[in-house]
């Protein structure tokens, strides 16, 4: 069985169906005694939650640092706002302005303060859910509403992959900083996409992104027969392998708006999982070497995240 | 002027579609595509690039190989795990550092710590951004490079130029397509808007989203009105967004069928009021109106 395997769940275009395949192939999976978790990291909306229904065992909240300035100590000098690229901490005629929603926690400010006037203070960015859902270990972020640092808490969702599980990570839409910080480390990546205009487009921006992160990847067409074929041409002329197509059937959308698991109630849909777990096994066997280079260098950086959740299980 | 948001928190609910039918609709709009991750209003409205300019939302770290010495201060500074010890060898010493650039967040720690200066600061490309005609006239949009950051500056240039081709060319509407989800690109998205239209489709997800999205309009004080998509696919939860949004005070400005001319209009590369004919097209000419009424100075 794959254990100590990463698979994240991707797409680009929003709504393709990235939930519906992370969530079925987790219970799916679950079911025939494999050992796997679900790590939610569409932490801006996340939804795993609605499907899997777990039980909760515990929860905290995730900080950052941010600065917190003495004024007291302050001499005014306008280092931190010289290093700061973010106009986070701004020092106008000895006054020094912290805007705490645009820190990245780079340190710059407290390290180069020769008066010891900064310190970092944790600034909470949302949540984290730990819990079981019929076999499959949960986990899931929160980003707390009005706040942006979208990839530092699914960096902290990250942080629990355990490694003798399949761990199946629900990435969030788009191309940019929080969908490079879900993929980042996984074994394979699976891009689900739909056959159309705007499907295929977005497919296309993905792809790009996972060949620049050198990731091996795969395709899934949802509501397949809805649009036209172009998404299959592509994928013969890139040569990317299309793993799952699953069909365009109202029925699916309705269990889908009702949050129910596909392969629960409408069991002819157990072959199309079946097969992806099949195609998931394989997976493991042509990069085994490359991931155990990768878990030695994860251990030497040891996370060195500037993030933390405060109450660690 | 106006300027009117169309987001939704859940992705794939429609947003696209429903602004390409809203620029066809409009006399007298310029047209924004804020969704810069994944940017696919121009496959409907194909525009005409009269324009195109980098985009620099800020800078990038990178090691000049011949002075480094290979000390590891980078590496030690470095918040964002960017500095990796995989460099070619140089005169000096047998490996070297590179600068991760995926990775890196631009806070330039490295290129002040480094003891030998030989770490560059430099301007990063993230993108383009274009000013096009299209057939319901000016278009400003982007495209954001990949795996690159700061798609919230974007957004907000984006924004700004539109206004500023509003105000040039005398248009009193600017009509935005924004993204999925409630973060950065959002958020600059919506941020000083006069109204924002929620699309949400009736599942669960979509509720959930909707929820989190209308707190988000609402942490911003933004007026928000609320679209149900595809809501024939759940009219309990259809009905059940609808109540919840009343008690919000919020209104509904429309409700759309789900129709597969949505798909077709799409591969035609039509909007829905162009493609359509039939009740497809009066729902959202419908929920246009009431949107513009919305938008009348009470």
């Amino acid at each position: 069985m794959p254990d100590n395997l990463v698979i994240a769940v991707a797409s680009g275009k929003g709504g393709t169906g990235k939930t519906t395949i992370a969530t079925n192939l987790a219970h799916y999976t679950a079911r025939l005694g494999q050992k796997v978790q679900y790590l939610d990291c569409d932490v801006e909306e996340p939804n795993g939650h609605i499907f899997l229904k777990p039980k909760i065992d515990f929860s905290g909240a995730v900080t950052i640092d941010v600065p917190q300035v003495d004024l007291e100590k302050c001499t005014g000098c306008g280092k931190c706002g010289e290093i700061c690229q973010y106009s986070a901490i701004i020092c106008i005629k000895e006054n020094v302005l912290t805007f705490e929603q645009l820190c990245h926690s780079c340190s710059g400010c407290w390290r180069i303060c020769p008066a010891d006037a900064i310190k970092p203070k944790p600034l909470n960015i949302g949540d984290i859910e730990f819990g079981k859902a019929s076999g499959v270990d949960f986990v899931g972020g929160k980003l707390r509403i009005g706040y942006v640092r979208t990839p530092s808490l699914i960096k902290e969702v990250k942080k629990h992959i355990k490694e003798d599980h399949l761990a199946i990570i629900d990435v969030p839409p788009g191309t940019s900083c929080p969908v490079v910080e879900a993929v980042r480390g996984a074994d394979f990546v699976l891009l689900i996409t739909e056959p159309t205009p705007f499907g295929l487009n977005d497919l296309k921006l993905t792809v790009g992104l996972v060949r620049e992160m050198n990731l091996p990847f795969a395709i899934i067409i949802n509501r397949y027969g809805i649009g036209n074929n172009e998404v299959e041409k592509y994928c013969a002329a890139e040569n990317i392998d299309i793993v799952l197509k699953l069909p365009d059937d109202r029925r699916i959308a309705e269990a889908y708006s009702s949050g129910r698991i596909i392969v629960d109630v409408l069991s002819e849909y157990l072959k199309q999982f079946s097969e992806l777990y099949e195609y998931i096994k394989r997976i493991k066997v042509g990069i085994n070497d490359k991931r155990r280079l990768r878990v030695r260098r994860k251990n030497k950086s040891g996370f060195r995240s500037s993030s933390s959740c405060t109450q660690d299980p | 002027m106006k300027e009117i948001v169309v987001i939704s928190g859940k992705g794939g609910t429609g947003k696209t579609s429903i602004v390409a039918s809203f620029a066809a609709l409009a006399n007298n709009a310029v047209l924004a595509d804020c969704d810069v991750d994944a940017a696919d209003l121009y496959l409907v409205l194909e525009p005409d690039i009269k324009q195109t300019h980098d985009f620099s939302g800020g800078k990038l770290a990178s090691v000049i190989t011949e002075k480094c010495i290979g000390c590891g201060r980078c590496e030690e500074v470095c918040n964002f795990d960017a500095a990796v010890f995989n460099g070619p060898p140089n005169d000096v010493v047998e490996r070297t550092y590179t600068i991760d650039s995926i990775a890196c967040e631009g806070c330039g720690l490295c290129v002040h710590y480094c003891p030998v200066d030989a770490i560059e600061f430099k301007d990063a490309v993230n993108g383009q951004w274009f000013i096009s005609d299209t057939r319901f006239g000016p278009m400003v949009h982007a495209r954001l490079g990949i795996a690159q950051e700061n798609s919230g500056k974007l957004v907000s240039l984006i924004r700004k130029q539109s206004k500023q081709i509003a105000a040039e060319q005398n248009k009193d509407l600017i009509i935005v397509d924004g993204s999925p989800g409630i973060g950065c690109p959002v958020i600059a998205s919506i941020v000083g808007a006069d109204l924002v239209l929620a699309v949400t489709e009736p599942t669960i997800s979509g509720q959930h989203d909707l929820d989190r999205v209308v707190e988000l309009t609402k942490h911003f004080k933004i007026p928000t009105a609320v679209c149900v998509n595809k809501y024939d696919i759940n009219v309990k939860i259809t009905k059940a967004i609808e109540k919840k949004a009343l008690e919000r005070d919020l209104k509904v400005a429309g409700k759309i069928t789900y129709d597969i001319a949505v798909t077709k209009a799409q591969i035609a590369a039509r909007s829905i009021v162009e493609y359509s004919s039939n009740g497809l097209k009066d729902q959202i000419v419908s929920l246009w109106e009431s949107v513009l009424d919305i938008l009348k100075p009470s």
